[in-house]
């Protein structure tokens, strides 16, 4: 479903779900061609990521983790400087100090990217600790996976926030659907004893919601409900969002497994393809999203194309710009290790 | 002359704590444990009743709260968070050491981290092997900390101030043993102590005794006792080792000629370790006697007091190397 | 003598034997069934069976705690913790307790425990994954800690590690993974000195020995013969060979990738211009890395670490020191 949102609002969502795709898919392109290490790509996840963060106001936080992409451009940040940041460019949003582990940009409300699995549980509690002690009207999201909850940081952290009725949201973005795992010899996947997962919020007396990852307008009004409490006092929130893991994901390395989205896969079921066909036609959160939109009558296919084209043509500058950007001067390196 | 008083170093601690409460709303305090259990920590009781709200007592969670108190530095906040025991401190070690020190630098100078970590390190009477650490020297390995290790009531206020005022996060070094310590504390509610000024806490000219922390005391009775022997020994305090004002102590060694390295950390790769090797690189010249080290031995700190006592530097095993060092 | 094989497949080739020789041998860690991410333990769950190498959800504390238990009670486990950064998370585990439970209890207990580790700078990871935090290790009493340099010493060492009866933290350094070199299975004990010379003795470990062998080549091309000291163990430190070695040559480098602040250049400094006091020429130089966390763009990677040009000019400028006394 839709958010009940304004439709200006309801296309501004598409267009930040697009711009992560295309931004992640350019990143798998280029990785081809240049050595960029190693990295962890969004895919599958926008229709939890964007919806669940336009929601933040101006000075609320989020604190994220080494699949930080989505995050970061769902909030806006410059995707020609995260490119640059991952290729290692003075220009970079870090000037090259951080990497894709570590994207930085407090502007947008993300004042360190953690890349320890649990790190930014406390992260997060810290800051709605700091708001909540200055009496400020402001909230902090804690962003982490299924296998962030095998860390005892995150028990002990949202501990703290019940005892004390923080306003943070912990959203756990549960991308192991459907993943093979070692049984496949893939891309490891999380083990946890409990079922389902928000038992362990739960046990800590926090609230909690499910919501279908891929389900826009659900992932909206679950985060709503969450920041709405955080922001009047309430205390913590525990949000699960499913999504099926992206087969590109699968790999150590990501590739593009189901090509380059073709945005017309969301109202042509004919054109999708044999391969992957579950993938295009039901859990890709931004095919589906495309496809609500159109179905609606919100927006017009011609119109959804021509979204993609200035998005895409956004990343192509924004690689071209990180590709054009200098290095930085070897000597920063021993720079700015203390304020 | 500055006009200062008399008091313990456990007042002046509290003094510091109180100083900061009162100007700084941003400061909140997490953790009672600044004086032990010690009968001071009344002080600290006293204190948190006058700021209710800007205390906080955690769960025995040090990862979870450690780790909050820097989310609320990124976030506002100056925290000054107590880990008690240094020992336990190692429970907090991912977001002290990954987050904490890292995350000025990783984000390129974007996100600052203003606190302050308050812990007590050393050995303390029966604290055997799980709370009796130091672990400055593994601190001092992790660039992006400041190290403060106050030895009297005078520079625990004046290196608080500046920790306090610092945008880094700074580990403040303590020791139960100060506590009942006293000494002179300046009235000056403006006292700052910069960070990289080390104290020569007795000026002498036959042998620099180097030393921190509590050990500042045992050098300086062992300064007295090697005087009643005829030598001259001169204390030199760091009083920070992040940074380190590496030169007043290549200063005191070209003076003296040698050196005896005063420090709680365990011997391999310790403090004392660094200290040496720094004068080795920068006063090669200037030594005249092989320096030696006084350290605590390289096991476990053992419970049983005559264990205890043999494992940790004494002032008797300070007076014997500066005898050796001497050529006494 | 066999045939040449890759870093990694002689830490395989370890474990595998030990597994093997020893039914109390098991294989525990973080995605080891997979293989870990460099393939370190691929296909010893088929062969051995899920039993003996078991996989672990992301709970380094707990895990580190569990294989202390563990070894305890009767097992020798093998744990393999990702990526040494990770091991800040089991700092309290390992420091609190695998070092010290058989000193605290008396001799009563024995923890035969094996905690393979990889780091070091490779693959611009940024600053929570390269770090080179052994220091902390040799720093503290009850573990002992190895750093093999070349393929042929990772197996025995590793061999050595799994049947030694206390915590041993085996370091792995990825950038020599895949480095080739004959495989052997005598004992590997204490320092070796890799290439003889008279002039400067250059100290080192792990993946820097062969920047310190490189520079060494280069010194010897104007003249200036130095040799190279593989230490294999930083704890216990074989300090006689260097001590051997110092007083010959009166001048000393110690060279590592970690931190110089702190770091085991330290400790070798201050050991050695105590004991070899009248012998040296010249002060010890540390060659490490600067007091900085690890940067991830390419540039400043290479910026932060030392290497064989370091060496040279640390060598290089304690030769103006003159020649040793008669």
């Amino acid at each position: 479903m839709t958010p009940d949102l304004p439709e200006d609002q309801l296309v501004d969502l598409l267009r930040r779900m697009l711009v992560i795709r295309r931004f992640e898919e350019s990143l798998i392109k280029l990785a081809g061609d240049f050595d960029i290490g190693h990295f962890h790509v969004y895919i599958g996840q926008e229709s939890t990521g964007v919806p669940a963060l336009a929601q933040l106001q101006e000075g609320d936080l989020a604190f994220t983790t080494h699949r930080n992409h989505g995050h970061l451009l769902a909030r806006g940040t410059d995707p020609a400087a995260m490119v640059a940041e991952i290729l290692g460019k003075a220009t970079g949003t870090n000037n090259g100090k951080g990497g894709t582990l570590h994207i930085a940009s407090p502007e947008h409300g993300f004042p360190t990217t953690s890349a320890v699995t649990g790190g930014c549980t406390p992260l997060a509690t810290g800051a709605a600790f700091a708001f909540s002690r200055r009496k400020v009207d402001r909230v902090s999201v804690c962003l982490f996976g299924d296998g962030a909850l095998e860390e005892g940081s995150y028990h002990e952290s949202i501990n703290i926030a019940a005892l004390e009725a923080l306003p943070v949201i912990y959203l756990c973005e549960n991308n192991s659907l459907e993943a093979l795992g070692q049984k496949a010899n893939e891309y490891p996947s999380s083990t946890m004893a409990a079922a389902p997962l928000t038992d362990l919020a739960a046990s800590f007396k926090v609230p909690t919601i499910t919501v279908d990852g891929t389900d826009t307008g659900a992932v909206h009004g679950a985060m709503a409900e969450a920041i709405d409490r955080a922001r009047s006092g309430g205390g913590p929130t525990f949000v699960e969002a499913l999504t099926v893991r992206w087969p590109g994901n699968r790999p150590l390395w990501p590739q593009l497994a189901t090509g380059v989205t073709d945005l017309t896969y969301a109202w042509d079921e004919g054109a999708i393809p044999q391969d992957h066909s579950k993938w295009h036609g039901a859990q890709d959160g931004v095919l589906r999203y495309t496809r609500e939109l159109v179905t609606a009558g919100l927006v017009t296919t011609g119109d959804v194309l021509a979204l993609d084209g200035e998005v895409s043509t956004q990343i192509e500058d924004a690689v071209q710009f990180a590709l054009d950007s200098p290095y930085p001067d070897p000597e920063s390196a021993f720079e700015g290790v203390y304020a | 002359m500055e006009d200062t008083r008399e008091m313990l170093y456990a007042e002046a601690l509290v003094g510091a704590l109180r100083h900061q409460l009162a100007t700084d709303d941003r400061v909140h305090i997490m953790g009672l444990y600044f004086l032990g259990l010690t009968p001071h920590r009344q002080m600290v009781a006293e204190l948190r009743d006058e700021y209710l709200d800007r205390f906080y007592y955690p769960p025995i969670a040090e990862l979870g709260y450690v780790g909050t108190a820097i989310g609320a530095a990124m976030a506002g906040l100056r925290p000054i968070v107590d880990i008690a025991t240094a020992s336990f401190m190692f429970e907090a070690f991912p977001q002290i050491i990954n987050e904490a020190a890292n995350t000025y630098y990783m984000s390129g100078g974007r996100t600052a981290v203003p606190m302050i970590f308050h812990f007590n390190h050393g050995v303390r009477g029966g604290g055997a092997a799980q709370h009796s650490h130091s672990p400055q020297a593994m601190l001092w390995n992790t660039p992006g900390l400041e190290i403060m290790a106050p030895s009297t009531p005078r520079d625990v206020k004046g290196l608080v101030k500046t920790a306090a005022a610092s945008d880094n996060p700074t580990a403040w070094v303590d020791h139960v043993r100060l506590f009942d310590t006293s000494g002179p504390v300046p009235d000056d509610e403006d006292f700052a102590i910069p960070f990289g000024v080390a104290d020569i806490k007795r000026a002498g000219s036959d042998v620099t005794l180097f030393a921190s922390s509590w050990l500042v005391q045992r050098a300086l009775e062992a300064a007295e006792l090697l005087e009643q022997q005829g030598i001259d020994a001169e204390v030199v305090d760091p009083r920070t080792l992040s940074p380190l004002d590496e030169e007043a102590i290549i200063e005191s060694v070209a003076k003296t000629g040698r050196l005896v390295v005063v420090d709680e950390c365990h011997r391999r790769c310790g403090v004392g370790a660094e200290i040496m090797a720094v004068v080795t690189e920068n006063a090669f010249g200037d030594l005249r006697a092989a320096p030696i080290r006084v350290t605590t031995a390289d096991v476990p700190v053992p419970f049983s007091p005559p264990l205890e006592e043999h494992i940790e530097p004494t002032t008797d095993k300070i007076v014997a190397a500066a005898l050796e060092v001497t050529g006494h | 003598m066999t045939a040449e094989l890759r870093f990694i497949d002689a830490i395989h080739a370890g474990l595998q034997a030990s597994l093997a020789a020893d039914d109390a041998v098991v294989v525990i860690g973080e995605d080891v069934t997979y293989g870990g991410p460099f393939g370190a333990t691929k296909g010893l769950a088929d062969e051995f069976g899920r039993h003996r190498v078991r996989d672990t959800p992301i709970s380094e504390a707990t895990v580190m705690g569990m294989v202390t238990g563990a070894a305890l009670t009767g097992l020798r486990p093998v744990v393999e913790v990702m990526f040494v950064d990770f091991i800040t998370l089991a700092m309290d585990q390992l420091v609190n307790h695998a070092a010290k439970l058989h000193f605290m209890s008396g001799g009563q207990l024995r923890v035969p425990l094996t905690v393979r580790v990889q780091g070091g700078v490779r693959g611009r990871f940024g600053a929570h994954h390269s770090q080179s935090l052994e220091s902390w290790f040799t720093h503290t009493p009850g573990l002992k800690v190895v750093a093999p340099a070349f393929p042929g010493d990772a197996k025995p060492l590793l061999a050595a590690a799994i049947a030694n009866d206390n915590p041993v933290v085996y370091l792995e350094h990825r950038g020599l993974y895949w480095d080739k070199g004959p495989l052997h299975d005598d004992p590997v004990d204490g320092a070796v000195v890799r290439r003889p010379g008279t002039d400067v003795t250059v100290v080192s470990y792990s993946k820097m020995v062969h920047s310190a062998l490189a520079a060494a080549d280069r010194l010897a091309d104007s003249g200036v013969e130095a040799e190279v000291i593989d230490l294999r163990w930083l704890a216990p430190l074989d300090t006689a060979t260097v001590l051997e070695s110092v007083a010959k040559t009166g001048r000393a480098v110690v060279a590592h990738e970690a931190v110089a602040r702190g770091g085991l250049g330290a400790e070798l400094a201050a050991t050695i211009q105590r004991e070899v006091f009248t012998e040296l020429v010249a002060p010890v130089e540390r060659v490490g890395a600067a007091f900085a966390p690890v940067a991830a763009a390419a540039a400043l990677e290479d910026a932060f670490l030392p290497g064989v040009d370091e060496i040279e000019r640390a060598a290089g400028s304690l030769m103006a020191f003159g020649p040793p006394p008669p």
